[in-house]
């Protein structure tokens, strides 16, 4: 699946992201699921609330990482989590 | 998961409250005990909060609030409110019967976070003779206000041989419904379904034919409606990782306060399952004998013992070892390598000949009357 780069990302409101505390990570809640998240996941997760698109959260993400070249990546991610139904586009 | 002995177990992930037996459903498969108008008492909102509190801190995460019908307990909104401000996902497993729009928006205030309505069939006359009451109308009505107030909704519907024949129409229903989400379980055969077998196990030919339809369905839906599929162990060559193994991840804690390993423990013998009115979640999870009883793999016997693949199934299900064997400690009957691998053929030819059979005999329903007949109250 592809997805507009343009378009602003949001997370699912028919899902949850969390802070496990037992488990030291994020995780995506779902009905009666569990999906647990790394960190670089989470990070990306965490931004997706309906006012940045791709390149948005990838300078962000480079600057938070101090790092470049993200962009595959995360667009890689996006794909999943968009298959999945984590997040949709604007 | 997978390793010789547990040394250590691993947390709770799975939290399943029973709040009640109480249910005005009397569907002939229920997973509750067949002598469930034994067991009388409930734990009290107090109890639910602290068992709640505890496993919470243990790493539970989704949280089940199910029964017999749990919208028949006064404090639900209370315990969902609870369950939230601890940081669950709270999944609410109801018949739907009795929901009205405000008890709705006051769960979904609470912070509720999913409902998951049964059907149990796809035509009113069906749905409310397995039901044992009428409520198809308002089910569908209550599937509607649970997608109108934002909920993602499960439609769940359990398989069998009386209803197996709607699939076309069940899954055109949960389309209709709007569901995210569709459970289609075929019958587990415990309890009250254990003892209508005969007039519910359907034959291979009609299960073939149903998961065909249902996986062509599910392709034509991804990424709409997700699909659960309750796989038919009766027809399968291995059995099912038994509660992904024995407390590694789930705790049920029945009405009264009995904490299972599944739900459907009560049954085995021996297991003296503790009450969480007398020991706390940590130390029924960590040290009672029925949770540390088929941890590991030191409990079992050939065929199990010696095979490649007992970290993948764990032996299967004890419950059905022990209904269909008499021994709990056996390999689950379901598995084609388990020496009493017949009594499942023996089963699935004694369904058939019944269903053909002029004197077929009537569904057991799941009441009070017939749960004290079976325990000769």
């Amino acid at each position: 699946m592809t997805f507009n780069p343009e378009q602003t990302l949001k997370f699912s409101p028919l899902h949850r992201l969390q802070w496990e505390e037992a488990q030291q990570k994020y995780v995506i809640l779902y009905p009666e699921g569990m999906v647990e998240l790394n960190q670089s996941s989470a990070e990306i997760l965490k931004r997706c609330d309906g006012t940045r698109n791709l390149a948005q959260l990838v300078s962000e993400l480079e600057a938070q990482f101090a790092t470049t070249g993200l962009t595959n990546d995360i667009t890689a991610f996006l794909e999943v989590a968009i298959q999945n139904g984590w997040i949709n586009p604007n | 998961m997978a390793g010789s002995t547990q040394t250590k177990p691993t947390p709770p992930r799975w939290l399943l409250a029973e709040l009640t037996y109480a249910c005005p459903l009397q569907c002939p498969y229920c997973s509750n005990p067949m002598d469930y108008a034994k067991h009388q008492s409930e734990l009290d909102t107090e109890d639910w909060k602290r068992v709640l509190s505890q496993a919470r801190k243990m790493g539970a995460v989704q949280l089940g609030f199910s029964g017999g019908e749990p919208l028949t307990r006064p404090d639900l909104v209370e315990l969902v409110k609870h369950a939230r401000e601890l940081g669950y996902y709270s999944n609410l497993i109801t018949s739907g019967y009795g929901l009205t729009e405000d008890k709705i928006i006051q769960l979904k205030e609470a912070g509720l976070d999913h409902i998951q309505v049964s059907i149990q069939a796809s035509t009113q006359e069906l749905n409310d003779h397995i039901a044992g009451t009428a409520s198809f109308a308002h089910k569908k009505q209550v599937a509607h206000l649970v997608k109108k107030h934002g909920y993602p909704m499960v439609l769940c519907v359990v398989i069998h041989r009386e209803n197996i024949h709607q699939m076309p129409d069940i899954l055109a229903m949960a389309e209709e419904l709007g569901a995210d989400y569709l459970e289609l379980a075929n019958t587990q055969y415990y309890g009250w379904a254990h003892a209508n077998r005969d007039l519910l196990l359907p034959t291979k030919a009609q299960f073939e034919q149903a998961e065909a339809i249902a996986q062509a369905f599910k392709e034509k839906v991804a990424g709409k409606m997700k699909i659960y599929y309750v796989v038919p162990d009766f027809y399968e060559d291995r059995p099912k990782a038994c509660m992904n193994g024995w407390g590694t991840t789930f705790l049920t804690v029945a009405p009264d306060g009995v904490a299972l390993p599944c739900h459907s423990a009560r049954q085995l013998p021996g297991l003296d399952c503790p009450n969480v009115k007398d020991f706390s979640v940590a130390e029924i999870w960590h040290e009672s004998k029925a949770f540390n009883f088929f941890r590991g793999d030191d409990w079992m016997q050939e065929p199990c013992r010696s095979c490649d693949e007992k970290h993948k199934d764990f032996g299967g299900c004890h419950c059905q070892a022990y209904l269909l064997t008499g021994d709990m400690y056996a390999a689950d009957p379901v598995c084609s390598k388990s020496p009493a691998h017949g009594v499942i053929d023996d089963a699935i030819a004694a369904a058939a000949h019944s269903a053909l059979a002029a004197d077929e005999k009537p569904l057991l329903f799941r009441n009070s009357k017939n749960s004290r007949n079976y325990f000769g109250a």
